[in-house]
């Protein structure tokens, strides 16, 4: 039952000892040969060109994994430039809460080069233990060295449940370990609970443009791994001084792992607009009635420290650029504020800001739908209502300078 | 009996929809307002093969079938009708007769160019003194040698003053009346060509319409489409054709109009209620519907009669006129719907109305179709 | 060049509605359209394949119907398709789903680029392009707003949150693209006849690509739904009146209150 390797059709060209993530295949006299370290995950069958590996027996058979020798849970740390994004202290608030549930240890991965003093940021915001995995390679992030460092720390230490930022970062590399290593992996999560018995996370995401909501399970797999959204969880507390176990992971690379390279990286340039990541958004539709109008729209959002979105309309008209699009076919977005101005609020506009926690409308048509999804309505004309919303927030500035 | 589109005719009106609603809606409303002729549109519409729809594949078309391209008139009308002329033009008065009159050479020569958008082409039939009285051609063409030397004034030329080539008709024999006119292919280079002035319209103000005025235009003999003295019988083949185009223009017309009034309706509230559980409303959107699929049901079977190149005068007469009737009329119960909004350019069913006007005059009144369909019934019942 | 691009067959999102007494989805007149990323996936394959010659070919995974989908891009310009259709692949999650295509890329051949779009506007998860990736044991670039091709590697420009980066990837390998990346061309009358005149989607049940039966469908998939529901609607809003400033000064003191500014 289980992998088999067939000796006879072996040619000894140890593809599969690289595919292999628990480094349980061996050379012996130029056969592969499995070792115990074998987990029956699989990775190793497409690798062989020959056709020498195979799995014996059914999926059900394969899915006697001990479930009970996998605990802990896992915050995958997320650094740029060797600091700590918000995102990650967010999950490891939630973390801390799957963890006091399940009365495991709260356990956090850190990669990068020159790192190490993040992890006293991971041990305050609750983590027990920290991974540490330092290398050059590991200064930027890339897909290779990042997911060979983690499956190699997934298998060794054999976590209950992974939490990653659905960042780019995060939802690139999650998926590639996910395989590796062969268990389930949901994007986006939004809600995420266990089961204080069994350990299932029943992990909840938006599914339709936010239109519904489904609860994923990961039954018969661990880890049971997931990315969540930034924002959505809450910041804990930070506890000063509060430390933890640091463990450090020797980081050792294969040739394939370091096949992508980074040519140029540019940061804070205002390349692509981050509507995901704003706290603040201002958005204009066609009610501007033209691209001047946006000059409005953008000095609200700079002063509320935001971001400019658009309508489909308004994009379509070429009045802004798509990046700025929000929409089912434009960025979802979660910002704590969402100002809409002239914008009617057509079905697939509101499918990408809903969600967002605080909604103000100002649209001349009383009737518009964006009125209905709003917390706050205001059936006036965008070109006075704005204006003043300025000139309010600047004598606010002034006043707090003076 | 079967009212399934082919997967092709799926796809194509598909594709027409998708251009039409992405690439041609959102600038429709400023076409209109600054007349201002959409050649970047009609360039990108050749590229894809809207330009010359049924030409056959070996003269660059697109090889498709008329309720292919009925199909697509009817996806660019919804978004601008102006668009929807101009693409109406090229392929039932430009590219069908070149195809269907022209010689080898010509078409050769002309169909690859036009059929794809490189070239523009426009139809000019219609002078001072000749409209629906479209044989009275006081235009003459006098054979000097190896060229003819064209005089005279034409007008309501749809893309007159941006077209490469024009299908023109003119008189090269008065005392035959009708029977001697005779339809040349124009080279808009050459000289004697002039545009004279524009016109300013009630609706499809971004299809510009032109004067042509001929001064001495000297025209190989090689550009004579058909024969001497046939061209009027060219012109009204053609115009049978465009007709086909033109009831597809009406629908979009009206089918854009309606889409936007029920939605309104579903939107808009009066008296605390919405105002489409009002039943004077409910009354107006039944009344549309019907019309409009009784008018598609007409507009689709005559594309399909001429697909089985019968005789389709009659069917292509009777799809114009009801369909361009019913689009005056849906649009005006589209800005009823929506009161006085309607009646401003902040709603697309004010130009919808002004654009629909028109096909109840263009490639023959309601009037003229009334003339054809009466003759040729009164023919079917001869002794 | 030989690229292959794994399209989806979606419901347009846009269409979908709710209805508003039950606050159930209304799935009826939804049409079935590509997912609007992979239709950049194939225009950046086009363009490549315009530059450097070779061919594109097209693959999906889904219900006989998906052959629609598969059709619409070789309108717009892809050379071949393949469908992979079969009751036995019905359920299949990301893992799962990941698996069957790139069995059927190896069953394909070599290959130099695969193009994918960033995520399906049905379930966002962004997963499949990276666990194909990681069957097939190629690098991967998600997230690509340019990308092109020089000597044996392709270059891309990432997009990051707060920027973005150049990465150099060899090739063979997998990459992901944005709405950003381009335009995607529509479908020409040459392209629609032959897509409708030819039999141009070659459909594989699970056996034609070698699938093992138990990482197929359900069985082979590691994450189930365990319910679905819509969210709960909010309470209702409020309706500013008042002067211009006024509604301003209302609005001002509800951001400072929520701790916005």
């Amino acid at each position: 039952m289980g992998v088999v390797i067939i000796a006879e059709k072996c040619t000894g060209c140890k593809l599969c000892v690289a595919s292999c993530p628990y480094a349980a295949i061996d050379m012996v006299a130029n056969v592969a040969t499995l070792n115990d370290k074998c987990t029956d995950c699989c990775a190793c069958l497409d690798s062989c060109k020959v056709g020498a590996i195979v799995f014996e027996g059914t999926r059900r058979a394969r899915e006697t994994v001990d479930l009970s020798q996998f605990r802990d849970v896992w915050v995958v740390a997320e650094q740029r430039d060797a600091a700590l994004l918000r995102v990650s202290r967010e999950l490891l608030g939630k973390g801390r809460d799957l963890a006091g549930t399940r009365g495991h240890r709260l356990c956090s991965v850190l990669m990068g080069a020159g790192v190490r003093h993040l992890a006293d940021d991971l041990f305050e915001h609750g983590a027990d233990v920290v991974y540490l995995a330092e290398a050059e390679e590991l200064e930027r992030y890339r897909t290779g060295p990042y997911s060979r460092v983690l499956s190699e720390l997934i298998v060794e230490h054999r976590p209950e449940i992974v939490i990653f930022g659905a960042t780019t970062i995060g939802r690139d590399l999650a998926p590639r370990v996910a395989n590796r290593i062969q268990t389930g992996l949901t994007a986006d999560c939004t809600k995420l609970d266990v089961d204080p018995e069994t350990g299932a996370l029943l992990q909840t995401r938006p599914a339709f443009g936010g239109n519904i909501m489904a609860t994923i399970l990961c039954p018969r797999n661990r880890p049971q791994m997931a990315t969540v959204r930034p924002g959505v969880m809450t910041l804990p507390e930070r506890t000063p001084g509060r430390r933890g176990e640091l463990i450090e992971k020797q980081v050792k690379l294969r040739k394939a792992d370091l096949s992508t390279e980074i040519v140029k990286i540019v940061r804070g340039e205002r390349r692509h607009v981050n509507l995901e990541e704003a706290r603040v958004i201002v958005a204009g539709g066609r009610g501007l009635g033209g691209p001047e109008n946006f000059a409005l729209i953008e000095e609200l959002a700079a002063l509320l420290g935001g971001e400019v979105g658009a309508s489909r309309a308004a994009v379509d008209s070429g009045w802004i650029d798509s990046s700025h699009q929000v929409g089912q076919t434009g960025k979802t977005v979660r910002p704590k504020l969402y100002i809409a101005c002239g914008i009617s609020g057509a079905i697939q506009h509101l499918a990408g800001m809903q969600s967002a926690e605080l909604i103000v409308s100002v649209n001349k048509d009383p009737d518009a739908p964006i009125h209905r999804i709003a917390d706050f309505a205001v059936a006036g004309d965008l070109k006075k209502v704005v204006p003043a919303l300025i000139e309010e927030l600047k004598s606010k500035a002034a006043g707090a300078a003076a | 009996m079967q009212f399934e589109l082919t997967n092709e005719q799926k796809m194509i009106q598909e594709a027409a929809r998708d251009f039409a609603q992405k690439e041609i809606a959102p600038v429709a409303a400023e076409l209109d307002r600054e007349e201002k002729f959409p050649a970047e549109i009609v360039k990108k519409l050749g590229e894809l093969g809207f330009m010359g729809m049924t030409i056959p594949t070996e003269y660059g078309g697109g090889g498709m079938d008329t309720l292919s391209y009925v199909l697509a008139v009817e996806q660019v009308a919804k978004a601008c009708a102006s668009t929807a002329i101009i693409m109406s033009v090229n392929n039932s008065l430009v590219c069908y007769p070149l195809y269907e009159f022209g010689t080898e050479e010509q078409k050769k020569k002309y169909l690859p160019q036009l059929a794809s958008g490189q070239k523009l082409g426009a139809f000019s039939l219609t002078e001072p003194n000749a409209g629906s009285d479209a044989g009275n051609q006081q235009t003459t063409a006098v054979l000097q040698g190896d060229n003819y030397v064209i005089n005279g004034t034409k007008i309501f030329v749809t893309g007159g003053n941006m077209a490469d080539y024009i299908i023109m008709t003119a008189s090269t024999d008065k005392s035959k009346g009708s029977r001697g006119v005779t339809a040349f292919i124009v080279d808009t280079k050459w000289p004697g060509f002039k545009v004279g002035s524009l016109e300013h319209k009630l609706g499809i103000r971004a299809a510009s319409t032109a004067e042509l005025v001929l001064t001495d235009m000297k025209v190989p003999k090689e550009n004579v489409l058909g024969t001497p003295g046939e061209g009027y019988k060219i012109a009204l083949r053609a115009l049978d054709g465009a007709r086909v185009g033109v009831s597809a223009q009406a629908l979009g017309i009206a089918q854009a109009a309606f889409e936007v009034a029920v939605r309104y309706s579903k939107q808009r509230q009066q008296f605390g209620k919405f105002i489409s559980e009002f039943q004077a409303i409910q009354w107006m959107i039944a009344d549309m519907a019907v019309s409009i699929e009784a008018a598609r049901l007409l507009v689709y079977k005559s594309a399909f009669v001429k697909d089985t190149k019968k005789y389709f005068s009659k069917e292509a007469a009777m799809a114009k006129l009801f369909a361009s009737e019913m689009a005056s009329d849906v649009t005006s119960k589209a800005i009823q719907i929506h009161g006085g909004y309607g009646y401003t350019r902040d709603y697309p069913v004010e130009r919808n109305y002004r654009d629909a006007r028109i096909t109840q005059i263009y490639e023959g009144t309601s009037e003229v179709q009334k003339l054809v369909i009466a003759a040729t019934v009164l023919k079917e019942f001869a002794q | 060049m030989r690229i292959i691009v794994p399209i989806k067959q979606v419901p347009n999102t846009n269409d979908v509605k709710i209805d508003p007494k039950t606050g159930t989805l209304i799935r009826e007149g939804v049409d079935s359209i590509v997912n609007p990323e992979d239709l950049n996936a194939i225009e950046a394959a086009l363009e490549l394949r315009e530059r450097l010659g070779g061919e594109v070919i097209a693959l999906s995974m889904g219900p006989p119907q998906a052959a629609d989908a598969l059709k619409e891009v070789v309108a717009m310009g892809a050379d071949e398709a393949y469908l992979l259709t079969d009751r036995a692949l019905a359920g299949a999650d990301t893992l799962a789903t990941a698996y069957c295509l790139s069995r059927a890329i190896t069953k394909l051949g070599d290959f130099d680029l695969i193009v994918c779009g960033r995520q399906a506007i049905d379930g966002d998860t962004a997963q499949v392009g990276p666990q194909m990736a990681e069957f097939l044991k190629v690098p991967q670039v998600t997230y690509a707003c340019k990308l092109d091709v020089v000597e044996d590697s392709v270059v891309v420009e990432r997009h990051l949150e707060d920027g973005f980066e150049t990465v150099k990837a060899r090739m063979p390998a997998l990459v992901t693209v944005m709405r950003e990346a381009n335009r995607p061309r529509y479908p020409s009358m040459a392209g629609i006849r032959r897509a409708c005149t030819e039999d141009v989607v070659h459909r594989w049940v699970a056996t034609d690509f070698d699938a093992e039966p138990w990482r197929i469908g359900f069985d082979g998939s590691p994450t189930w739904v365990k319910r679905t529901f819509t969210p709960p609607p909010k309470a209702p809003g409020k309706r500013l009146e008042g002067t211009p400033r006024d509604v301003a000064k209302d609005l001002l003191k509800t951001f400072t209150e929520k701790n916005l500014l």
